[in-house]
């Protein structure tokens, strides 16, 4: 018996069943839909959370001073004066995996212009900065070495400060304001990046040259951080030694002392929240695998049904000449035929629904071919594992017993 | 003539719980090719066991079964199966039509099962066998829309399709009324008029008076094997009842 033969009979025994067909179906359309839109979900998470991690610089690497707090009461970290100068330079001339490297000394506090002000942060940097967190100038330039030398009172500015600066000025390159007690001139505007996942808002933010920051702002000789791009997110390992040599050096640590400094990777940041999500997508995935597992049951119950409505059937067609095998794979195609239409279904559901939670929640999706192709293969080998059973029993009955059944 | 049916000797013990069931005990004869046969019987004699024998779907307990040459006991499964599809028309009491069916796709069924045939020559052959039977006019009616009569014409129809060695059939008059029997009788008397080799089981003795040969059973054992010299005409049988008044 071919294929075809096969396939034309149980398209027919489905048409002789329609709805309860259908019903059987249903149970495996939900399971697809669930299983593609939650997929759909747990991806676009990842997906959104990926995208803003990279954003801020996955391959950035900072390092602070202090180091493993359990040797017992120490000062605060950003007290400790441990990072100087002589370190980011050496760092800088000696890294061969590092691409971008800036000093960093940081001070809160009121910025006024007129009768405005607004509580933020200044940033006292290297023009690298910029690369490093992937910031852009919109608006003017950013300042240069020479301003660096000088430590002039120069800076860029992000829009948040801007707005609550010069609310009505749509282009305030030039203006003069103040940080604290110190004039700064506006020589840049920054391009927005937003709020990232954390729901900090980027865009809060002064950058002026660390010099001045340093001489002008805090009093200051040391540097608080010094903030680094690995030449990628996968040489972020080998800059991290590079940083951890020129530093033990540069410390004069002995081997097995404590370091007093802390090396911290974008990277590791983004690791754990990937894999945050995917337990979030693991999970979802199981719970919408269940349903889908729950259809095939669903599938082997009508099966059975099916099988045991149609002995007489059977009977006959062994009578007739069909061998345990035909009736096996009659059965078999039909279950198939079942989860293979109800996946079908269930796939242009599933990415309907998914889109629809993208429209209605605003909620980021990701539909990948590898989740479409995973359900629908779930699905297929649903329909042989939970037809089997029952097409055994239908190819193994006898047929006399089958033609006398009542 | 040629020999189509063998059996030397054949038994049929079932086993019910402690006790054994003969239902044949030890049945030879031959049956060459043409001939039309009626088994009869009292109930429980062993007719269907042996037409179940006879139609390879069942195996003896003990004997040799040869249908046309061939040695059946010693098949498997699989090769019954194929035996059956080639050499074999069934004929069942119930008629065993498939539910909501067209009578050209039951009559096709057995076809499907040979990969000889495409699906062209296949309706080809489904045609001709309906129109032997005269439902030449009831092609594409399903099963549910017919009568018993149509329906076992179908089912003779499907027995016949795929030019089977023997037909077999079990009380296949048994759910019709009178007129309705003999009609089927006519035809199964132009089928044995054709040339085909009919086994007919049934529990009316009329019946044996227009076949070519009786053999009667009792408790699984041959008790008559009789030819009949002077076969009577189903023919003008039916034109001698009353005429239907409705
Ligand atoms: N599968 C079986 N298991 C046990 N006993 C069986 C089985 N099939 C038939 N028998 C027994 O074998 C005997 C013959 O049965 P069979 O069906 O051949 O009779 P029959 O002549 O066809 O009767 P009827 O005219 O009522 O159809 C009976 O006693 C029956 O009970
Ligand atoms: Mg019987």
């Amino acid at each position: 018996m071919n294929f075809v033969n096969l396939f034309r009979i149980a398209l027919k025994a489905l048409g002789n069943n329609k709805t309860r067909g259908f019903l059987t179906m249903l149970g495996i359309i939900i399971g697809v839909a669930a299983v593609i839109t939650m997929l759909a979900i747990g991806q676009g998470s990842k997906k959104s959370i990926q995208s803003e991690i990279s954003e801020m610089g996955s391959n950035m690497i900072m390092v602070m001073p202090g180091g493993d707090r359990r040797g017992g009461v120490r000062s605060s970290g950003s007290d400790m004066e441990s990072l100087k100068l002589k370190d980011y330079e050496d760092i800088r001339d000696n890294a061969s995996y590092i691409s971008y490297i800036s000093p960093l000394v940081q001070s809160s506090g009121q910025a006024i212009y007129g009768a405005a002000n607004t509580p933020t942060s200044i940033y006292g940097v290297n023009s690298d900065y910029l690369e490093i967190r992937r910031y852009k100038v919109s608006d003017g330039d950013f300042f240069s070495d020479q301003d660096i030398r000088t430590a002039a009172k120069v800076c860029v500015v992000g829009k948040t400060v801007l707005d609550e600066l010069f609310p009505d000025d749509p282009n305030p390159v030039g203006k003069v304001f103040r940080f604290g007690s110190i004039p700064f001139r506006i020589i840049g505007i920054l391009e927005s990046k937003g709020y990232n996942s954390m729901g900090m808002d980027q865009d809060d933010l002064i950058i002026a040259p660390y010099t001045t920051i340093q001489k002008r702002v805090l009093a200051i000789t040391h540097i608080q951080q010094i903030v680094c791009s690995a030449l990628s997110e996968e040489y972020t390992d080998q800059a991290i030694a590079e940083i951890r040599q020129v530093l033990t050096a540069n410390h004069k640590i002995k081997e097995g002392d404590e370091e007093d400094f802390n090396i911290r990777a974008q990277e590791e940041m983004s690791t754990m929240m990937t894999s945050v999500t995917d337990l979030l997508t693991i999970l979802l995935a199981a719970v919408a695998g269940i349903s889908l597992l729950v259809g095939g049951i669903g599938i082997m119950n009508i099966m059975f049904v099916s099988v045991t409505e149609r002995t007489r059937e059977i009977g006959l067609r062994m009578s007739i000449g069909a061998k345990g095998r035909d009736i096996l794979a009659q059965f078999l195609i039909e279950s198939i035929l079942i989860s293979v239409t109800g996946g079908l279904i269930g796939v242009v559901f599933g990415i309907a629904a998914a889109y629809l939670v993208q429209l209605l929640a605003d909620y980021p999706i990701a539909i990948q071919a590898w989740t479409v192709i995973l359900a629908f293969a779930v699905c297929t080998v649903t329909g042989v594992f939970f037809g089997w059973y029952p097409a055994r029993k239908a190819s193994n009955l006898d047929p006399i017993e089958a033609l006398r059944y009542e | 003539m040629k020999e189509v049916i063998r059996l030397e000797n054949i038994r049929r013990h079932f086993i019910v719980g402690e006790e054994v069931v003969k239902a044949l005990r030890g049945v030879s004869f031959t049956i060459e090719e043409g001939e039309f046969v009626t088994i009869m019987g009292t109930s429980g004699s062993g007719k269907s066991t042996l037409l179940n024998t006879l139609g390879c779907l069942d195996t003896p307990t003990s004997g040799e079964y040869y249908l046309d040459g061939v040695s059946v006991r010693t098949m498997d499964r699989n090769q019954r199966a194929t035996l059956r599809n080639r050499k074999i028309g069934f004929i069942f009491q119930n008629y065993n039509l498939l539910a909501k069916t067209t009578a050209i796709e039951n009559v096709e069924l057995p076809l499907l099962y040979n990969p000889r045939y495409n699906a062209r020559q296949r309706r080809e052959m489904a045609v001709s066998a309906l129109q032997s039977v005269g439902l030449g006019d009831r092609l594409q009616h399903r099963s549910n829309q017919m009568s018993g009569g149509q329906m076992q014409r179908v089912a003779i129809a499907r027995a016949l399709v795929n030019n089977p060695a023997v037909i077999l059939a079990d009380e296949a008059t048994g759910n019709l009324d009178s007129r309705t029997s003999f009609e089927i009788l006519v035809l199964f008397q132009r089928l044995h008029a054709e040339g085909r080799t009919i086994i007919f089981v049934t529990h009316n003795p009329d019946i044996a008076r227009y076949s070519s040969r009786n053999i009667t059973l009792r408790d699984g054992r041959i008790t008559a094997d009789t030819r009949n010299g002077q076969i009577l005409d189903a023919q003008e049988a039916l034109a001698a009842l009353p005429a239907q008044n409705d």
